[in-house]
């Protein structure tokens, strides 16, 4: 059986666009409340920005480079950008025909009025559009014209543009063109007086200045006047070894990101042709990448309309993470890690623990030394706050932060500067590597000596987006896990490997190894008659390598069941192939993110969680770690969502074998199942059962002192 | 807090290695962190004598960070030691000088015998190999990258022990050069160990049927292609790694091994030397305990701080390699014994007067035992010949320096006394020795009873014995007037026949 012919796997950016239809399906799912439809659909068209700007873009770059290896399913670059061409048009059409024809229409129904353009608003209206054009509009308004003396601007990524064609008002017959930003710095929606009782309307930013655009350019007549955004090349690579200062570099870079080379032109379908001709000839682009689109560029703005106070009643019912029975009321984290590890299951479980981990242990007098990984950090992030506090108070504090985590890169910056000022030792990443990893060790002088207190997980330290992501993380002071991450943090800060690991797997040198010798020893198992069993969660799938070991696992007659969100490059269910594997997508109200990894081993079960994916980038370029959950209560835990989300049937798509997602058919049987509901009533479920078990709660007012 | 935090930094020849220990009563010596840097030292020394100043740059910038994490565990105290790459180094000095000017750090430059008694200490700890490998004939060998330490035990006790110019990477950077290819190299290392090994085994291991091997030092990660968790392979076991391993390239080695290619590049001489020492032994196991020099440092440093008590006493390692080596230059043994026992005896009855230590006491020890070696080589001579032999032997767990005192005081034992060859302690040492051996002039043991103790300025020796002491009383005087002369006491020797 030849497992690597290409006909075997499915590319993946194709496999990513099949990702964002699923998201696009949730926005077009009547059983979901209206605002969280819009949520939906702004974020299939942020994926789509995103996608463009780094994979599309870096097709390109290949193309240019005459780069013409084929991918893993047998494309050549050419063929994937037709296909993806073909595809992403596809997409948007589904993406505005929802929002006319579904999205808006029953906003209209629930009393919010879009008004399309600034020709249907009433005499109130204009009034009050007119005023804020002037007083808040106009002023950070920049215009700028094209002519012989002034060339054409440079037009910055992913901003929203109106583009105007004018002749002058002195007679003379030729046109002129001119392009003004619509401002960033303003919301996009803009509520106005309605003129209907009991309805609120709002009308979008750029049509209020399309209505005043006359006041720009007092000396011409404007002909005609249409929105359009464009799409920049911003992927960089940096080549590390030339470079003296990575930090100084990234800046540089960053700024040029700005001004790559454009790659997609949105514009509205009723615009005038000869602006589209300008902007062809100016920005360089070809036919194909020009989309022509029914309603408002950049469906991002949908998030500010879900945030818009008063429709409460078309959303979900805000989930309020639970905090965890054993670490309430200001307990005691180092004790209560030692009375046994603690799993946390994050957004059900608060975040709010992790950042009280850091917190206490920077306060703590006992903590010798904090060492944590950064990747993704919020803005006024409270961990960076007390890493800060921590090195203020003579704790050693050592910090890596990742400064090519893609479009964090300035954010990240700024933080390590500011640790750096506060005294605490920061790494900024390592040579060719990304350090992917989520760990944070704390060494702290006990009675008895040292203890390291170590926090692992699958997602980011990241408080505002752990309310959004389903992440896994585990409180541990084993002594054995302690060794590793001190070994972990030896090898980022440039000293040699250990000896040996424990318990931890990392990547590049060794995760990808050790994943190899799991998966053979199901199979081995299988071929011995035993129970051979892998249950493996993850976000993304297309590592050539794993996939054909997995195909070898399931002819060899080991069960396989995957539980992937994005991308996957392996297909199930073909006979011969991967009969026994199934890939399911879960596309819920969070964002799914954990990895978790289960292997039967002959009954006696074993259960990983880690950082990465199965993707070559993770596997290879990475620093990644894979750890163990050992204590038998966390386990059964960490089974527990595994086979709740293998048994969910109203979020799950299942992936059919020609990489197509079809939805699980309910009919016939009752129960309905939502993994992320089941978890979040669970979560609420053991909280109730607790405090009903506890007297009645009391404010202790604070004496003075007597 | 009965817990005290200790770093122990080595300064090894291709890696700086620093080890935070925590050592307790209750809970012995635990190691908490272990942070390692390659940094081949020994390729500046041993191609270029002296050490480069980027090389000493790098060195400063690693230590530098040492002491930082030193620092952020609060360590109480910290020993860092130099071996073969900077000791052999011509500009040795000047390096320790650097480092210390830009770390703090004090480095000690440890000899080869201190350095090998040291990690030989970290081996002792390993109760599992003492019991059941040490109670039969077994070598240890101690493998570093300069040098290697083959060290004979039989029966628990320490036998000999021999420094082979063998370390790994001195072989690998002297033989790479000669090698053309894979075949080739293994041919030239074969014949280059064989060599020494040859050599020792006639002299040192003849008459012993060694059973064991004990491998400490670097490089011995192949150990696990026997199986995770090991503690020894069999002769055939290991004849199958040697076989996996040999012959690959340093590339192929180090995907196999999952080491970093510095390292793979040093286990082919390792391996090999094993194998040699399979080939020339009768042994059937291989043990490998995980051993380095940081680990030795520790235990030094609890021993000699009585923050654990050890099972071992290591000073009669060294009296027993000192008394194999008195037996190979046909000391007379009776009289060696007397001697000794008298030295001891003034030494513990001066304890007042002569401020000294247990461990000066364990030197004039080894001085007695290694007194009248010289005699093998020249009875005309005797006096340099002694010094001359001390100073070529390897004795293990004493300084050089402190070897050195050993053969000045054989050496002045009995020539005449020179004031300005000898620093006080050496002074002191040898007044007492010449004092012991004058009480056995005729070598016949006559005054097996002595008593000696301290009767205001009179060192009083009685002794009891009918036989006729007319030889040593005769002597006394010219012999003790030194020990007069350093102390102000004046020995008196008191014969009551039959007094007891």
């Amino acid at each position: 059986m030849n497992y690597s012919d290409s006909g075997n796997f499915i590319n993946r950016e194709l496999s990513w666009m099949e990702f964002n239809s699923r998201v696009l399906a949730e926005a077009r799912d009547k059983s979901i409340p209206l605002f969280e439809r819009l949520k939906f659909l702004s974020i299939t068209s942020s994926n789509l920005d995103e996608f463009v700007m780094i994979r599309v873009a870096s097709l390109n770059d290949m193309v240019n480079a005459g780069y013409n290896k084929k991918d893993i399913a047998g494309l050549t670059t050419k063929q994937q950008l037709e296909l993806i061409s073909k595809k992403e048009h596809e997409f948007v059409n589904l993406q505005y025909s929802t929002l006319n024809r579904s999205l808006i229409p029953l906003l209209e129904k629930n009393n919010l009025i879009f008004v399309k353009s600034y020709e249907d608003l009433d005499e109130k209206q204009n009034e009050f559009v007119d005023q804020y054009f002037m007083n808040e509009i106009y002023p950070v308004l920049t215009p700028m014209a094209v002519d012989s003396s002034r060339p054409f601007p440079l037009i910055r990524n992913k901003t929203l543009n109106l583009a105007s064609l004018m002749r002058k008002k002195n007679g003379d017959k030729e046109l002129e063109f001119a392009t003004v930003q619509v401002p960033s710095v303003l919301p996009r929606i803009v509520e106005i007086p309605s003129s209907e009782k009991n309805k609120r309307m709002v009308i979008l930013l750029e049509e209020i200045i399309e209505k005043n655009i006359q006041k720009l350019y007092l000396n011409y007549h404007v002909i005609a006047t249409h929105p359009y955004r464009i799409m920049r090349n911003a992927d960089f690579e940096i080549d590390e070894e030339e470079v003296a200062d990575l930090l100084q570099e990234i800046q540089r870079q960053i700024k040029k990101r700005q001004w790559g080379e454009a790659i997609k032109l949105e514009v509205q379908d009723d615009m005038d042709k000869r602006l589209i001709k300008i902007l062809k000839k100016n920005l360089n682009i070809a036919d194909d990448d020009i989309y022509y689109i029914n309603g408002p560029l950049d469906l991002t703005f949908l998030m500010k309309v879900y945030g818009l106070d008063g429709f409460d009643h078309l959303k979900h019912p805000k989930y309020t993470p639970q905090q965890l029975p054993e670490l309430m009321d200001d307990a005691d984290i180092f004790e209560r890690i030692r009375e046994h590890d603690i799993l946390l299951h994050h957004p059900f479980d608060s975040f709010e623990h992790v950042v009280d981990f850091v917190r206490q242990a920077a306060k703590d007098d006992k903590v010798l030394a904090i060492k944590q990984t950064l990747y993704r950090v919020s803005g006024n992030s409270p961990i960076i706050a007390s890493l800060a506090e921590a090195a203020e108070r003579g704790k050693q504090v050592t910090v890596l932060v990742e400064l090519k985590a893609r479009f964090d890169e300035e954010n990240n910056i700024i933080w390590a500067k500011k640790l750096e000022k506060a005294g605490c030792h920061v790494i900024y990443g390592l040579m060719g590597l990304k350090t992917h990893c989520k760990i944070t060790l704390v060494v702290r002088r006990e009675e008895d000596g040292i203890r390291r207190y170590v926090h692992l997980g699958t997602g980011n330290y990241n408080d505002s987006t752990a309310k959004l992501y389903t992440d896994l993380g585990l409180l541990t002071c084993a002594n054995q896990i302690g060794e590793d991450a001190t070994a972990v943090f030896n090898m980022i800060s440039g000293y040699s490997e250990p000896i040996r690991w424990n318990k931890l797997a990392l990547a590049p040198l060794w995760l990808r190894g050790r994943f190899m010798r799991l998966i053979d020893r199901e199979i081995q198992n299988a071929k011995d008659g035993s129970q051979a069993h892998i249950m493996a969660k993850m976000n993304s799938l297309c590592d050539k390598e794993i996939i054909e070991k997995l195909y070898e696992a399931s002819c060899a007659g080991v069960k396989i069941e995957l539980i992937v969100r994005g991308i996957c490059c392996l297909k199930p269910g073909i006979k011969g192939l991967s009969e026994n594997i199934t890939v399911r997508s879960i596309v819920g109200n969070f964002l799914e993110h954990a990895r978790i990894f289960y292997f039967e081993n002959g009954g006696n079960w074993e259960v990983y969680m880690a950082s990465a994916d199965w993707m070559p980038r993770n596997l290879d370029k990475r620093v990644e770690i894979m750890f163990p959950v050992e204590d038998e209560e966390l386990k059964k835990k960490v089974l527990h969502v595994l086979e709740i989300q293998l048994a969910d049937n109203e979020k799950a798509h299942i992936m059919q074998p020609d990489g197509s997602y079809e939805k699980i058919d309910r009919r016939g049987r009752k129960e309905v199942i939502n993994a992320q509901e089941i978890f979040c009533e669970e979560a609420i479920r053991r909280n109730s059962e607790i405090s009903k078990g506890r007297k009645t709660r009391t404010f202790t007012p604070r004496m003075g002192k007597e | 807090m009965s817990v005290t935090t200790f770093a122990a930094i080595s300064i090894g020849s291709y890696e700086l290695e620093m080890k935070v220990f925590e050592i307790s009563p209750k809970t012995g010596i635990r190691e908490i962190d272990r942070i390692s840097h390659v940094i081949e030292l020994g390729r500046d020394t041993y191609n270029k004598d002296k050490i480069s100043f980027e090389m000493v740059d790098k060195l400063c910038s690693i230590l530098y960070d040492f002491s930082y994490i030193m620092k952020g565990y609060k360590v109480k105290a910290y020993r860092a030691c130099a071996t073969s790459a900077i000791r052999e180094a011509v500009n040795s000095k000047n390096v320790l000088d650097r480092v210390k000017v830009r770390t703090g750090l004090d480095i000690e430059l440890l000899s080869n015998s201190e350095q090998r008694f040291i990690s030989y200490k970290a081996f002792s700890m390993q109760d599992e190999i003492i019991e059941q490998a040490m109670n039969e004939c077994t070598l240890l060998a101690d493998i570093g990258s300069g040098s290697a330490q083959i060290t004979l035990f039989n029966n628990g006790k320490l036998i000999t022990t021999q420094n082979i110019r063998l370390g790994v990477l001195r072989v690998r950077e002297l033989l790479a050069r000669l090698a053309q290819n894979a075949d080739k190299y293994r041919c030239i290392l074969e014949e280059y160990i064989d060599n020494d090994l040859e050599t020792f085994t006639k002299i040192f291991l003849e008459g012993y049927k060694v059973t064991n091997i004990v491998g400490t030092g670097e490089n011995l990660s192949y150990i696990k292609l026997a199986g995770e968790d090991k503690k020894y392979v069999t002769k055939k076991e290991f004849a199958s790694i040697y076989d996996q391993i040999i012959g690959k390239s340093e590339d192929e080695i180090a995907q196999q091994l999952d080491i970093p290619q510095t390292h793979a590049s040093l286990v082919t001489p390792g391996l090999m030397l094993f194998a040699r020492l399979f080939a020339f032994t009768d042994a059937k196991r291989l043990w490998m305990p995980d051993v380095k020099l940081g680990d030795g440092l520790a235990v030094d440093y609890a021993q000699k701080n009585r923050l654990i008590k050890l099972k071992h006493n290591f000073n009669d390692d060294i009296l027993s390699a000192t008394r194999q080596i008195a037996e190979r230059y046909q000391c007379n043994v009776p009289h060696t014994k007397f001697v000794e026992k008298a030295a001891l005896g003034i030494f513990d009855a001066m304890k007042k007067l002569h401020g000294l230590g247990e461990r000066e006491r364990l030197i004039l020890q080894l001085a007695a035992i290694m007194h009248d070696s010289g005699k093998f080589v020249s009875l005309m001579y005797p006096s340099e010949a002694g010094y001359d032999i001390i100073m070529a032997s390897e004795i293990i767990g004493i300084s050089h320096e402190e070897r050195e005192t050993v053969a000045k005081i054989i050496k002045y034992n009995t020539r005449d006394f020179d004031y300005r060859q000898m620093n006080l302690t050496q002074s002191k040492l040898t007044a007492m020795l010449r004092l012991a051996n004058a009480l056995d002039r005729s070598h016949k043991q006559k005054m097996n009873d002595i008593k000696i103790s301290l009767d205001g300025d009179e060192l009083v020796i009685a002794t009891s014995t009918y036989e006729d002491i007319t030889l040593e009383y005769g002597l006394f005087k010219e012999k003790t007037e030194l020990f007069e002369e350093i102390y102000g006491v004046r020995p008196v020797l008191r014969q009551r026949k039959g007094t007891r």
